[in-house]
This record gives structure tokens, C-alpha cells and sequence, in this order.
């Protein structure tokens, strides 16, 4: 019988079908951060149990650290916030006690816990991924059934090394054609949630396929995966293909050897059979997709650059209706206004969607040779990992930043999330790489516009929401 | 650790009729810095219930915060509530200030099963339901309790009553206030055999 690529992934991890319709699957790949974990620590201990194996599971902090240079050379004594010192001292000193894996705060590898893992090897295909971050789908992109779990699941994890999991449904989005200059994939998973909603992929695994994701980098099919979850699909993927298997090798934790060409082999059967069944099927034109930001507080409240300020009465239902009052109050924002006449206070490029290196190099190339507009009272940029800060410092992509006013900070969740100091202030408008923008997400009252890293970058020259593709087009 | 099991609670249910409520709106991740599952209950719905971002002023047009729905244990909402973040601390915050159940059309899955493993029951009801459940209450929201009997999957209002639909595992869970990890456990051996021919089909892991 022809199967998805999903239902490969479930079959060749199923523990055991259990009579109630649930499912009990192992986990290849625990990747651990500080913010979720404590409580399951403390659970294991309560309970006197220890981890299944300790070979599976990655550590490392980034949502709760500090991204100032001064701060991160201090180490923990230099931090402000004795709550997030706490945090983090917790998660060092969990994975001494039960012997896991740990890339520090000082570790030139430390990063992003959804970055790190594909760019380690610690994430591979064919592998079932999971971590107590909702944007754990993003490592769908190299064929992997990843997704994000709560504590609880962590602590069940940790014990079981499986998940009780119950088998979603099948749904694929398919991209034709191919995206116009300008236009990234972050532009694309925007338009995906505009057109399917934030629930439109509730109880799915997501597989997005077609033209444009086999053209797609791996790293813009990351970006694509990572916002499954805003499209309510807990995991997204991507077929394996030769720019997969490319990707991967020689990677720290990728095979060597006779296990690299096993491997390999296995990999290449990770796609959807020509048959196989999908409950629902969603068809997109990749030159109809123009760069898209979003208006108002859910992922789903995005626009193309063109568009205006939808009006209440554009709601279905008086829920709708209420949500876009309340969407349009906490924004700020009047019914109508070109997106492009909307000033910005901030811009902050960063975050597991968009702080790879084809990010900045991206966000580099609309900042080089241009100057922050004065109005802009800050341009962070964050670099997903250490390794991504090192290889764009080797380019001297730093310095285009710099030279342009714009900031450059160590690795971290930073602003996508301001649980740490970088956040917004109550008012403040931000032009954001990030995959939020729920009310308060980027510090209490803060207003969150998503954008590609083109389009944050040239809202931060500009001072207020534009096109990109002009600016492109004059470099 | 074993749960305190949920079958039949009868409460003041609060009207929050927003679609997308969201995980962050539930917890603000400045709210989440403990490790411990205790003291959260005061970060919850920390943007709406205070006056002031970060403040502890009470904001009186919050419904939590008006008089008629005090000790409130049901919460009855739009369609994708807890969508986003997976942070448990929303539900653990939402298990310490008192709720017990969660009415809404749909919900985010990942929140979904984090209730269900903390003893708080996410009822999926139509919106055409919950905006009647919500309506009936309304005249007097302390007198006009909800009834909401898990083994027999009804919530109930006077003489009216709605059945819902849970899977066997959740409600098995909550009935029976089970551990999930012992439930595991009990198939240790299964586990073993699994991981066994798992690592000989890809010695690469």
C-alpha cells in the first residue's frame, strides 16, 4: 500500500499499538533547553528514575540568555535577572547529575535548540525528533518526524525514551512554479497560514512539497517547517532528496563510512509514495506569492506588502469580528492604512525561524551600504548559534550590520520571545523575523509585524514597513 | 506521579470568547522563569487581568477579575485555545488559580495533551454550544453552574444537556488520575526489543 512520507516515518518507530487507539512511538532524538525541562528533572527525581539512555538527548541554553557581548563573557555571575541565572545553573546542573549532553553557555556550538540540532548532525533524517518547544517541527525539513512536547512529555521521554502519540492525519501543501526575486520562504509559510488558518492544520502532519521545496534550500525549508506549528500542525516535513542528503554530510554527529552509505540508502526512501493518501491536499503558485507581513496578533492575520488594514466587517462571524477589533486595538492600527504607512520603533532579525546564515546574508545584502532610519530606535540581529555568529563574522557580515547602525548580539531566542532584556517596550512597534505575534510576545504591549529577514531589514532602513524588491533591484 | 483524578465537577464558569487564545496570553514568558510548577497562578493572563504590563493591579473589565465570576473553575472560550508555545506552565498556572475544565471548539494539540496530564479536562464543544452554555450562565454566573460529568462525557446546565467526545487514553488518564510513565513502564519490555532491532536496522544512530 502506498504511504507518506509521515506514515514511513510512524511505522519505522512504532513500539507497540495500544487497544485504547493510541500508540507508543521511540524517540531517536531529545533536544533539551532551559525553560522546559526543570520541572521534568524534578519529576524523575521525585520518582527515583533515571533516563532511558543518555546517548539521545542534546542540551543546551537559549531561550532565557543574555545576548550582550559583556554579559555572555562574564558567564552566569554577570547576569542581572537571578531568576534566569537559576534557570540556567538548573539545566548544567541536570545534565551533570544525570549525564547528559551539554553544549554550555560558553560552548562556541551553543545556540538555538531547533538550529543547533540539524546543524550538529544531532538531527538527522528517518530520525523521530522532539523537544519541549513547539517549534520543534522546524527539523521536519530534513525528513524527520519532529515535533514539539510538553513537560510532561519530557519527563516521559526522558523515562521512556518513547512517546504515547496517536496517529495524525495526512496533509499536503503543494507549491508549484517558483518564488519571484525578493520573495523568501518565509514569505511562503506566511502565505500558507494566511490562506489555511491557524488551526487549518490541526491534527495534520504537514507535508509541503512540490517545485518550490525541492528547489528550496535546506535552511528555507527549515524556515518553512518551523511555522507549521503556527498553521496548527504540530510536525511539517519535507521529502529527502539529494539537497538533504548534501546537507548532512560530514556534519559532527552525521555517519562515517559504510554507515554513511547505509544511511544514505535508507534516507533516500524518505518521500511520499506516488499514491499515497493525503486527507487533504493545498495547492499554492509560487509567482503569485508577493512578501507578506503580518497586521494584527495571529499568524494568520498576514497580508502581501500591498495590502491595507483589513476592517472589522471583514470578520465571517461576530468571533471573527471581535478578534479583529481586539486585533486592530492592541495594534494600534486604523482599518484601511497601506501596510506600507506603518512606522516602525524596532527591528529585530533572529529566532529558530530566521538566524541562519542565508538569513543574515539575506537581511546583510538589503542593509549593505544603507543607513538605519533615525526613527528606529534599535535593529537587533541574533544569530541562531555560534557557529552561525562565526561564519558570518568570517564574512564580515557583522560589519555591514554595524557600519549600517544595526546591532550584532550573541545566540539566543532574544526578542522572539523577550524573556530575556531584549524585548519591546508597551507601544513599541517591531518589524520581526521571528514566528509570534501574539499580544505581549515581545514584551507587554509591544506590536509584532512578522517578516521575511529582506523585509525586516528594509522596514529598518526605511523606518517604516516596505516592498523589498525595489531596494533589491538598486543593489 | 499520580494525578488528582477528574470525574464529575460542578462550577462557576467564566465566559473568554476570543478565538486564538493563546499559550503566551495564558503565561507571558516573563512569568515563566521558575523551576518549579508553583507560584504561577499569579503570572496568568498576566497582559489582561492587570492594568499594567508587569503589574499586579487588577483590571476590573477582565471577566476573572469581576465580582460574578469569582472562583470560577470552567473556563468557556473561542475555537484554537492554548495554540502556540508549548509551554506546560500555562496549564500548570491555570491548575493553580483553580481551573478545572476548558470549553472551547477546538483546541491547540499540544496544550490539548498537557491538560489532560494535569488533570484539567479540555472539552471540545461547537461554538454555536459554547456561546449558549455561555449565555445561560450569564444572569447569574454563581448560581448558574456547569455540570461536567467526564465518565459519562455531558456538560450540563440546568435540564440541558451537551455531550462531548474525548479519546480513550485522556480520559482513562483523567478518570483514573494515571501516571503515564508507569503506564509506560509496564511495557519495558516491548521498549527493549523495539530499541534493540531499532539500532541493528540503523547502526548509525
Amino acid at each position: 500500500m502506498p504511504r507518506t512520507l509521515y506514515d514511513k516515518l510512524w511505522d519505522a518507530h512504532l513500539v507497540e499499538d495500544r487497544a485504547d487507539g493510541s500508540a507508543l512511538i521511540y524517540i531517536d532524538r531529545h533536544i533539551v533547553h532551559e525553560v522546559t525541562s526543570p520541572q521534568a528533572f524534578a519529576g524523575l527525581r521525585a520518582a527515583g528514575r533515571t533516563p532511558w539512555r543518555t546517548d539521545t538527548t542534546l542540551a543546551t541554553p537559549d531561550h532565557n540568555v543574555s545576548t550582550l557581548p559583556a554579559e555572555r563573557r562574564g558567564g552566569y555571575a554577570a547576569l542581572p535577572d537571578a531568576q534566569s541565572r537559576i534557570q540556567l545553573e538548573a539545566l548544567d546542573a541536570n545534565c551533570g547529575e544525570f549525564n547528559l549532553p551539554e553544549y554550555r553557555l560558553d560552548d562556541p556550538r551553543q545556540g538555538i535548540v531547533h538550529i543547533i540540532g540539524p546543524e550538529s548532525g544531532a538531527v538527522l533524517p528517518g530520525m523521530t525528533v522532539v523537544c519541549g518547544d513547539s517549534h520543534t517541527s522546524t527539523n521536519g525539513a530534513l525528513g524527520c518526524y519532529a515535533c514539539g512536547i510538553g513537560t510532561s512529555e519530557v519527563e516521559h521521554v526522558l523515562a521512556t525514551q518513547t512517546l504515547v502519540a496517536k496517529k495524525m492525519r495526512n496533509m499536503r501543501v503543494q507549491v508549484d512554479g517558483q518564488l519571484g526575486p525578493g520573495v523568501s520562504p518565509k514569505d511562503l509559510i506566511l502565505a500558507i497560514i494566511g490562506k489555511i488558518g491557524t488551526a487549518g492544520g490541526t491534527g495534520h502532519a504537514i507535508e509541503f512539497s512540490g517545485p518550490v521545496l525541492r528547489e528550496m534550500s535546506m535552511e528555507g525549508r527549515m524556515t518553512v517547517c518551523n511555522m507549521a506549528i503556527e498553521a496548527g500542525a504540530r510536525v511539517g516535513l519535507v521529502a529527502v532528496d539529494q539537497t538533504t542528503i548534501d546537507y548532512v554530510e560530514g556534519r559532527d554527529h552525521a555517519p562515517r563510512g559504510d554507515d554513511w552509505q547505509r544511511a544514505a540508502t535508507y534516507w533516500r526512501t524518505l518521500y511520499s509514495d506516488p499514491d499515497a493518501h493525503f486527507d487533504r491536499t493545498v495547492a499554492l503558485q509560487g509567482e503569485e506569492i508577493a512578501p507578506h507581513v503580518s497586521w494584527g496578533t495571529s499568524p494568520e492575520m498576514v497580508l502581501p506588502i500591498s495590502g491595507r488594514v483589513p476592517a472589522v466587517e471583514s470578520g465571517r462571524d461576530a468571533t471573527e469580528r471581535n478578534s479583529i477589533a481586539a486585533a486592530l486595538d492592541y495594534m494600534g492600527l486604523q482599518a484601511g492604512t497601506p501596510l506600507t504607512e506603518i512606522p516602525i520603533d524596532r527591528v529585530f532579525i533572529g529566532s529558530c525561524t530566521n538566524a541562519r546564515i542565508e538569513d543574515l546574508r539575506a537581511a546583510a545584502a538589503v542593509v549593505a551600504g544603507r543607513k538605519k532610519a533615525a526613527s528606529v530606535r534599535q535593529a537587533l540581529v541574533v544569530p541562531g548559534s555560534g557557529r552561525v555568529k562565526q561564519q558570518a563574522e568570517a564574512e564580515g557580515l557583522d560589519q555591514v550590520f554595524l557600519d549600517a547602525g544595526f546591532e550584532w548580539r550573541e545566540p539566543g531566542c532574544s526578542m522572539c520571545l523577550a524573556m530575556n532584556a531584549d524585548r519591546l517596550a508597551a507601544g513599541e512597534r517591531c518589524a520581526s523575523t521571528s514566528n509570534r505575534n501574539f499580544e505581549g510576545r515581545q514584551g507587554a504591549g509591544g506590536r509584532t509585524h512578522l517578516a521575511s529577514p529582506q523585509m525586516a531589514a528594509a522596514a529598518g532602513i526605511a523606518g517604516h514597513l516596505v516592498d523589498v524588491r525595489p531596494m533589491l533591484a538598486a543593489c | 506521579m499520580a494525578l488528582q483524578p477528574f470525574t464529575v465537577h460542578r462550577g462557576v464558569a467564566a465566559p473568554l470568547l476570543r478565538i486564538n487564545v493563546d499559550t503566551d496570553a495564558i503565561i507571558p514568558s516573563r512569568e515563566m522563569k521558575r523551576v518549579s510548577k508553583q507560584g504561577l497562578a499569579a503570572g496568568l493572563f498576566a497582559i489582561w487581568r492587570y492594568t499594567e504590563p508587569g503589574g499586579r493591579e487588577p483590571d476590573l473589565n477582565f471577566v476573572l477579575n469581576k465580582p460574578q465570576y469569582r472562583n470560577a473553575s470552567i473556563l468557556l472560550s473561542g475555537a484554537n485555545f492554548g495554540c502556540g508555545s508549548s509551554r506546560e506552565h500555562a496549564v500548570w498556572a491555570l491548575n493553580e488559580f483553580g481551573i478545572r475544565a476548558i470549553i472551547a471548539p477546538s483546541f491547540g494539540r499540544i496544550f490539548y495533551h498537557n491538560c489532560t496530564r494535569n488533570g484539567i479536562l479540555p472539552i471540545e464543544l461547537e461554538a454555536a454550544v459554547v456561546h449558549y452554555l455561555a449565555e445561560a450562565i450569564q444572569a447569574a454566573p454563581q448560581q448558574n453552574k456547569l455540570l461536567v460529568d467526564l465518565p459519562n462525557q455531558q456538560v450540563s446546565v440546568a435540564e440541558l444537556k451537551f455531550s462531548f467526545t474525548i479519546e480513550a487514553t485522556p480520559k482513562r488518564m483523567l478518570v483514573e488520575g494515571l501516571d503515564p510513565i508507569a503506564m509506560t513502564l509496564e511495557m519495558t519490555e516491548q521498549i527493549n526489543a523495539f530499541e534493540l532491532q531499532h539500532r541493528q536496522r540503523m547502526p548509525w544512530l
